[in-house]
């Protein structure tokens, strides 16, 4: 499964990979093809990718572990980075049915301004954030450059590094956010299946394809990383995964300079009671980020406060790159913790000093500052 | 000992540099720097807060008789690199910069025109600059021309563990350069490290192998002394290999018939 050379754009890859076929090449996975792929580790094939997520793989679980494990602390060494989530908007023009912002929910709706924005600042801040990830739910297109382009001048002074998990902007808007110093960008398509449509019914993100080409405006745009994933339990993990990978593939040989980070979002209940109909348990869930480790040791990998502390405990040392910790997920959660207007239930409630301890007994430091706020400027000389 | 390393006119006793990324907490890098010897240790720009000057990084770094050596990584061009050397001059007061360019986020291999700008220009600035790049002799020479103080070509890649690699280039540099050379990446063992003093490198620069070791202070007494002795047997000039056994019946020896 080699990626054809010479493809303008990753919706021309896609479009090779049917969904019902590769459901018929999983089901053709032997342990053979699992043995060829954990006998070469980092090949980077999306193929190699699917037999170790195929349930083919399962007993090699073990195995897997310690692969992972031996390739994260040999190229990330000894470290983790924490960051935490600023969460500025819960407006949304879209319905997903899975989400806690989705605008067929009675809630209040809150924007922050600057000065609300700022109190989150200061909390964060004395947590010993360094790192923080700006969230909102959807504006319409206009609003989102108007917003987004004042809060991040409010937010980027005050931190090493800033990235974003927005809707989906136009290539300019990416170019004129980078240089004002915006670090990252964010974007799951959720699902690559043919369930989309279902779960994306209204506004603009309904449009699959729009969403699909995002990381190739982000490479265009230059940006430093940018995220890939799907929401884990809308469709069959597994298929789900593999066009991550495939994607992930794509952009790494197309946009080289460009950091790639993969999160696992497990859906957990939100106030319309969605219940996933392709639940992903815990030790699947651990199959899915090994494999990830195993198929390219360079991907970042990121473990929410979604998960449990037992299972972040035990799952960061063997491949994850970077945590949030003292997470709130609800706009002006960390100046008003008693206010309770979330997009997902928090499992981890520890905070950055204590998660420090944690991984200080499994031998990891934790890193909070891990960038110079002034490289990639538009014009660093005049820092 | 009189055997003196020397770069823009400061002496060094040890050859063995040290980069402090990857280490699980700033107390075992402490400690491996201690048990090192060296005396001259990297530290990214963008791991610490320039702007504090109580960062506990800097602070666990500093050591009696240890020079800081900025790096720049995280930059991709040479204006960025020249502004990191900048604030890495404000903050920790030191003209000296390892120049580390690589756009390229996964293999972290140099880009040669950024950093052939940029020690242009930081030596302009009067910056004593320490050059990352591939093991490219011709490429040494310019840097040469453009003011570098040391060139630090790669044995394999950054984290690589691959030792070096690079060694037939790594031979001619060696052999060439009127600068010092210092064989900075892929050498992760202590045997490795030996080989490449050896081989006539003037110092290593070693930081995975060190910092992911079980027990890394005790790493980093084994590659303490594996640079002395790769360096003295360099000094003691190693025999040559031979290819062929000498036969004990010389085949000429018909000529004394």
């Amino acid at each position: 499964m080699n990626l054809q050379t010479g493809a303008t754009s990753f919706t021309q890859i896609f479009e090779q990979h049917p969904w019902a076929d590769l459901a018929a090449q999983l089901a053709a996975i032997t342990p053979a093809d699992v043995e060829q792929a954990l006998s070469r580790p980092g090949s980077g094939n999306p193929k190699d990718f699917l037999a170790l997520v195929s349930p083919v793989a399962a007993p090699y679980l073990e195995q897997m572990a310690a692969l992972s494990q031996q390739l994260t602390r040999k190229r990330f060494g000894k470290t983790v980075q924490l960051y935490a989530p600023l969460y500025l908007s819960n407006e949304c023009i879209n319905s997903c049915s899975y989400c806690g912002f989705s605008k067929e929910i009675d809630l209040p709706r809150i924007r922050l301004n600057r000065e609300q924005v700022e109190a989150e600042i200061k909390v964060l801040k004395a947590m010993g954030v360094e790192h923080v990830l700006v969230v909102t739910g959807d504006f319409s297109e206009t609003q989102a450059r108007e917003y987004l382009t004042e809060a991040i001048s409010w937010i980027q002074p005050h931190f090493a590094q800033v990235s974003m998990e927005v809707q989906p902007l136009p290539e300019s808007d990416y170019r004129c956010l980078s240089e004002q110093g915006l670090h990252g960008v964010m974007c799951y398509q959720e699902t690559y299946g043919p369930r989309y449509a279902e779960f994306h019914k209204k506004g603009k993100k309904k449009d699959f394809f729009w969403r699909l080409e995002t990381p190739e405006r982000l490479g265009q745009a230059g940006v430093h990383k940018m995220g890939l994933g799907v929401l884990l339990g809308l469709d069959d993990w597994r298929l789900d995964s593999f066009y991550v990978a495939l994607h992930a593939s794509y952009i790494q040989k197309k946009y080289w300079q460009t950091r790639l980070s993969i999160s696992f979002p497990r859906l957990r209940p939100a106030k319309m009671g969605f219940s996933p109909d392709h639940p992903v348990s815990d030790r699947e869930l651990v199959q899915l980020i090994l494999a990830y480790r195993i198929f390219d040791e360079n991907l970042e990998l990121a473990l929410s406060t979604r998960e449990s502390p037992h299972f972040r405990n035990h799952m960061i040392p063997l491949a994850i790159t970077s945590i949030s910790a003292g997470s709130k997920t609800d706009p002006g959660g960390y100046a008003n913790p008693e206010v309770a207007l979330e997009q997902f239930e928090i499992n981890d409630e520890r905070s950055p000093k204590e998660m420090e301890r944690v991984l200080q007994s499994s031998g990891l430091e934790l890193v909070t500052r891990d960038w110079e706020p002034h490289f990639g400027l538009s014009n660093p000389t005049e820092a | 000992m009189n055997d003196l390393l020397t770069i823009a006119g400061k002496t060094f006793e040890s050859r063995l540099f040290l980069g402090t990324g990857k280490f699980g907490s700033n107390q075992l890098m402490a400690q491996a720097i201690a048990a090192s010897g060296s005396e001259l240790v990297t530290l990214a720009l963008k791991r610490f807060d320039p702007e504090n000057r109580s960062d506990i990084m800097v602070s666990q770094v500093s050591q009696p008789g240890v020079n800081l050596l900025p790096n720049t990584s995280g930059v991709r061009t040479a204006a960025e690199a020249v502004l990191a050397a900048k604030l890495a001059q404000q903050s920790l007061e030191t003209n000296w910069v390892k120049l580390e360019i690589h756009p390229d986020p996964r293999y972290l291999l140099p880009d040669h025109q950024e950093t052939l700008k940029a020690t242009e220009e930081l030596a302009k600035l009067g910056f004593v600059v320490l050059p990352y790049i591939n093991a490219d002799p011709v490429f040494c020479k310019a840097l040469e021309s453009a003011g570098a103080a040391a060139v630090m070509p790669l044995g394999a890649p950054i984290g690589s563990n691959q030792g070096l690699s690079s060694a037939t280039m790594l031979e001619i540099i060696i052999r060439e350069s009127n600068l010092p050379v210092v064989v900075d990446a892929g050498i992760g063992t202590p045997s490795q490290a030996a080989q490449a003093m050896e081989m006539g490198a003037d110092a290593v620069l070693v930081n995975t192998a060190i910092a992911v070791a079980e027990d890394p202070a005790q790493m980093a007494l084994a590659f303490k002394l594996a640079v002395q002795a790769g360096r003295i047997g360099y000094q003691a000039k190693l025999g040559a290999v031979k290819n062929v056994a000498e036969a004990s019946s010389p085949l000429t020896s018909f000529l004394e018939d």
